[in-house]
């Protein structure tokens, strides 16, 4: 039985004088997806922002395996990938580069473990182009690869699947698949539904 | 469902050591794709120096009196004209947040980004330090403790800096804020090494007051990372 699980309690998050969260909670266990919705402005990435511990909530908790994450947010940090709408990538650098240096300091790797991670999203001559020289889609996808090289447990996606061709998306939704079927959890914050088959996806609304 | 073994506890954390060589190697490339960026300050550093003489006077003793100062104030000048750049592409495409979700200690990545920002202005000033001096009117000899009063101070202003430019982050436009907010903070790496590098050039012993911008040094090294993370941390809320 797999321990792994994601709990948000009560979380109440204010900006200025906005009520941003009011009262958040949510539940979601290894080889789960959270498909987190609502409008614009409603909340999606700072509820990730809370789940990732970089922000604190006025009021509630977030538990990672039945533990407050701030009782050891390093640990925590180091089950956990954060990618925001921008995809963290230098433009000066080649997007193997980006990898090497982003994933790197997390965890040891080699150049195979790059290219093998760049063939997987679709790179092909573009990988040793500067990143300012990308597409947004062909960025989205680099992120995508150092999402896959991290191979750590909870990810928190923003947006995954904005300025992707419809092979992208398939992609992002082959590789969530993938993700949960190792027991891995996501969460997700969309504006479409994701086109995942064969996975307990757990909607979550936020109302602005 | 059974856990997966890659999953838990995934892959191990790279260490430390190599974490820090990382950011640090990550930077020095950075900016050598991008050399305006580090070869603006020195070349305001090499302006200042030689606006001097044209506006005081060629007379060679009585611009070796003013040398230390000269010197000293354009290589301050020029080190809070580098630090604009320390942080703020990182904050903005979301590289520091990364750091900071990265599991390794936030303190030590910025170290290391703060040694390679030393490397790339404050390690290069102090080789343009004594030139400027010789060309003010120092004796040869005085290279040496120019030399080691600029090196040494300047790492102490690089770390001083860190701590103003993180806390300037989530301000836009913050050259002047940044600038009002690290100069009282340099003013005494000013003036010891002001006075380490006179010294220096009348060719008497400087050793104390480089101890003293050695001390400033290792107080930077100590403290200034940790003030740093923690602005940093604020400004990613």
């Amino acid at each position: 039985m797999s321990n792994l699980e994601l709990r948000g309690e009560g979380l109440h998050l204010w900006r200025g004088d906005r009520h941003v969260l009011r009262g958040v909670s949510l539940e979601l266990r290894g080889g789960e997806i959270l498909q987190l919705t609502g409008s614009n402005g409603a909340g999606k990435t700072t509820l990730l922002r809370v789940l990732c511990g970089l922000v604190h909530p006025e009021d509630g908790h977030v538990f990672w395996r039945g533990e407050n994450v701030r009782k050891d947010l390093h640990a925590y940090h180091g089950q956990l990938a954060y990618v925001g709408h921008e995809p963290p990538l230098k433009a000066d650098l080649t997007p193997r580069e980006n990898l090497r240096y982003w994933v790197g300091v997390r965890r040891p790797l080699n150049a195979a473990d790059i290219d093998k991670a760049l063939d997987d999203v679709g790179a092909d001559e573009w990988r040793n182009r500067a990143v300012r020289t990308l597409s947004a889609g062909q960025r989205r996808r680099v992120a995508l690869a150092g999402l896959a090289l991290l191979a750590v447990p909870l990810w928190l996606l923003d947006e995954p699947t904005t300025n992707l061709d419809t092979a992208g998306q398939e992609l992002v939704n082959r590789m969530l698949e993938a993700h949960v079927a190792r027991g891995g959890l996501a969460v997700a914050a969309v504006h479409h539904e994701l086109g995942v088959t064969g996975v307990t996806v757990r909607p979550l609304v936020l109302v602005a | 469902m059974k856990p997966a073994a890659a999953l838990v506890p995934g892959p191990p954390a790279t260490p430390s050591l190599e974490a820090a060589r990382l950011v640090l190697a990550r930077d020095l490339r950075l900016a050598f794709r991008r050399p305006g960026e580090i070869v603006q300050p020195l070349l305001f550093f090499a302006i200042v120096a030689t606006l001097f003489p044209l506006a005081i006077t060629p007379e060679k003793s009585q611009l070796r009196m003013v040398a230390p100062g000269v010197v000293w104030v354009a290589a301050l000048l020029a080190s809070l004209l580098a630090l604009e750049f320390l942080y703020r592409d990182d904050a903005h495409d979301g590289a520091l947040e990364q750091y900071a979700l990265s599991g390794q200690s936030l303190t030590w990545l910025l170290f290391a980004k703060t040694a390679a920002h030393w490397l790339l202005t404050g390690a290069p000033l102090a080789i343009m330090g004594p030139l400027a001096a010789l060309a003010l009117g120092a004796p040869i000899a005085s290279i040496p403790g120019v030399l080691a009063s600029v090196a040494l101070g300047s790492i102490a202003l690089s770390l001083i800096g860190s701590i103003g430019a993180s806390l300037t982050l989530g301000v836009r436009r913050s050259g002047v804020l940044l600038s009002v907010l690290t100069l009282p903070l340099a003013i005494p790496v000013l003036i010891f090494g002001a006075r380490a590098t006179q010294l220096a050039i009348e060719g008497t012993d400087y050793t104390a007051a480089l101890q003293l911008l050695g001390a400033m040094a290792v107080l930077g090294v100590t403290l200034a990372p940790l003030a740093a993370a923690a602005a940093v941390r604020i400004s990613l809320e």
